[in-house]
């Protein structure tokens, strides 16, 4: 309008004095990635990490993850004493490492372990995207490998969380192998007849996306989550043109036939639950037939 | 027009000056016989010093290089009956994938292999190497009939990735990955591997579990491409060639960290040089491996097969605190 053109207009932003930034520790407000509301972390935390204006879900830590599905105190961690070493001596990759140790509290990427989903005994990995942007190299594999051997050998439903930008380059060739390693155990896993459910969280890309995330029985995603093997900024540069804003995410995916639902965070426990009832009878009868 | 590397120019003009010396011996009175004999003694010299040692870098050069020989000519010569079959059965035929049946040495076999273009016409048809979902899903409609059949399957590996475009995402380029890897596991005929060309990355891998695994001794196999991972590292892809070293992509990198089961060695200067040579060489490492695999009960071949890569990754145990 031409009248705004005469109005008088700050030229300048307010930046709150500093004894002023001192009053609002850090850490105790949150700003939403979805709609951009400002809220106290708590309440986010209360909430599960989902914005309870718009049901952005934001970044869940393992153990929190860990905690909204299992029965509480249940849960029994298994192999937290591996850790990457540097096979290939790549440059600062050591130092990166513990950087996000110290970080996250975390020895790697993902953590494994066993527990009770509203009474029912279920092996999970969990990837925890804060420590390397939750990419796959030895340890992540060879954790992963090692769960769904233990939910095998226990005839128990196996439950995979990713979260994952995809291989980790560091350790090169070696991660890309862990795609086939952990597809190969996962195969072996469906020949015995174990169920096994894959939870899609945001981002879940590459080298992930193209291994177990896709090799569940049923594959699931929390809404808004990023999920596919080509980074967006590769595809546009390959075929020249602009990409759609929901390319990608879980509603994508669940439109072109990749996905079996998508399940909003506090829906999760309830839905794996109400799974993990449907194939008790199954899986035990299965369970008993091979182990005779 | 020849396509010569950087690293190998002394050696393509030396052998310049060799022909036009011959040339001048033969069209003139002038004898030029014992200087020929000189510098053809430097040349070998020359050759092995520049291929004796090749840097990783050179190898890449090698392993794209235009001319080097594709899954299609390497059927030609290793196979009789080659039949190429067409199609997934879902969506489409991807050409970036040749599929098809033959006899090796009398015995059917199922080969699946990447194809790639030699010009840009044909690189337009193959893409490049880089398949689409469907690609992979054509090549698993054969591994499951090898299986039915009961035949090997030998796959030549050579692309540069699965290609990222937006079609094949929306047509789960992800989860045809997935489902190979997986399915390749549980086949029960013997499966043979071998990277021709560059391994680039999962689109390599999707045809790449297997019993054996070889590699083409300037071929490459990457998680991520020297230039992609120079770009993620130091923002800059012209340092691929610094990349390409501390990837350890090479044969005989794998090879000492225990993912591939040997390198077939290539003539002098690469596989390019001299297809006949190459083809032999690897068509003595299938017989032996077929006949090595051969012995095997059907479990005992799964059983190894997933010991084979369990192994694979390396890592330290610390003592629980």
């Amino acid at each position: 309008m031409l009248k705004d053109f005469f109005s008088k207009k700050k030229k300048y932003a307010s930046i709150p004095r500093e004894e002023a930034k001192k009053d609002v520790p850090e850490g105790l407000m949150q700003k939403c990635g979805g709609c951009q509301k400002i809220f106290y972390q708590k309440e986010l935390q209360k909430n599960l990490n989902v914005c309870p204006e718009c049901g952005h879900h934001h970044q869940l830590n393992a153990y929190d993850r860990i905690a909204c599905l299992f029965d509480d105190n249940s849960f029994q961690e298994w192999d937290e004493n591996l850790i990457s070493s540097n096979p290939l001596n790549f440059p600062s990759y050591i130092e990166k490492l513990e950087k996000d140790r110290k970080k996250t509290g975390l020895n790697e990427a993902v953590v494994t372990g066993k527990g009770k989903i509203n009474g029912f005994p279920t092996a999970i990995a969990v990837m925890d995207s804060r420590f390397r942007m939750g990419s796959m190299g030895s340890v992540v594999g060879e954790k992963i490998t090692r769960a769904i051997e233990n939910a095998k050998d226990q005839g128990i439903p196996m439950i995979i969380c990713t979260a994952s930008g995809g291989a980790r380059m560091q350790e090169g060739v070696l991660s890309l192998m862990q795609m086939s390693k952990t597809s190969i155990a996962i195969q072996r896993f469906h020949k015995k007849g174990g169920l096994l459910i894959s939870i899609m969280t945001n981002p879940t890309t590459g080298g992930v996306s193209a291994s177990f995330a896709m090799l569940g029985d049923y594959n699931f995603a929390e809404p808004g989550a990023l999920i596919g093997f080509a980074g967006r900024r590769i595809i546009e540069q390959t075929i020249r043109e602009k990409l759609p804003n929901d390319f990608q995410t879980a509603e994508f995916q669940l439109k072109h036939g990749q996905l079996d639902k998508v399940i909003p965070r506090q829906e999760m426990k309830e839905v794996i639950s109400t799974i993990l009832d449907l194939h008790q009878s199954g899986g035990n009868e299965s369970e008993t037939s091979t182990s005779v | 027009m020849k396509q010569v590397l950087a690293f190998e120019k002394p050696v393509i003009e030396l052998r310049e000056k060799i022909d036009e010396l011959k040339k001048i011996t033969q069209e003139s009175e002038i004898d030029l016989t014992e200087e020929i004999k000189k510098m053809e003694t430097r040349l070998g010299k020359l050759e092995k010093d520049i291929y004796g040692k090749l840097e990783p870098w050179d190898r890449v050069q090698i392993a794209r290089h235009a001319e080097r020989p594709t899954t299609l000519d390497y059927i030609s010569i290793l196979f009789t009956n080659f039949i190429e079959f067409h199609g997934d059965r879902y969506y489409g035929d991807d050409a970036s994938i040749v599929a098809g049946i033959a006899k090796f040495k009398d015995v059917p076999i199922t080969i699946i292999g990447h194809q790639r273009g030699k010009n840009t016409k044909e690189n337009i048809y193959r893409n490049f190497g880089s398949p689409h979902p469907e690609g992979y899903r054509k090549a698993l409609r054969h591994m499951k009939q090898a299986e039915k059949f009961n035949r090997p399957i030998i796959t030549f590996i050579d692309t540069k990735g699965a290609y990222p475009g937006k079609a094949a995402e929306e047509r789960g380029q992800s989860e045809a990955i997935a489902k190979n890897l997986m399915e390749m596991a549980g086949l029960t005929v013997p499966i043979i591997c071998v990277v021709i060309g560059e391994g680039g990355s999962g689109g390599a891998l999707a045809l790449g579990v297997g019993d054996r695994i070889y590699m083409l001794e300037n071929s490459t196999y990457s998680v991520i491409s020297p230039e992609g991972a120079a770009a993620l590292l130091w923002k800059d892809s012209q340092q691929a060639e610094r990349a390409a070293k501390s990837l350890k992509i090479t044969a005989p990198d794998l090879k000492e960290l225990g993912i591939i089961d040997d390198v077939i060695e290539e003539p002098m200067g690469g596989a390019h040089r001299d297809l006949e040579t190459q083809a032999k060489a690897i068509d003595k490492t299938i017989t032996e491996a077929l006949a090595e695999i051969k012995k095997l009960d059907v479990e005992t071949l799964l059983d190894l097969r997933f010991d084979k890569y369990k192994k694979i990754g390396q890592f330290e145990e610390i003592n629980p605190t």
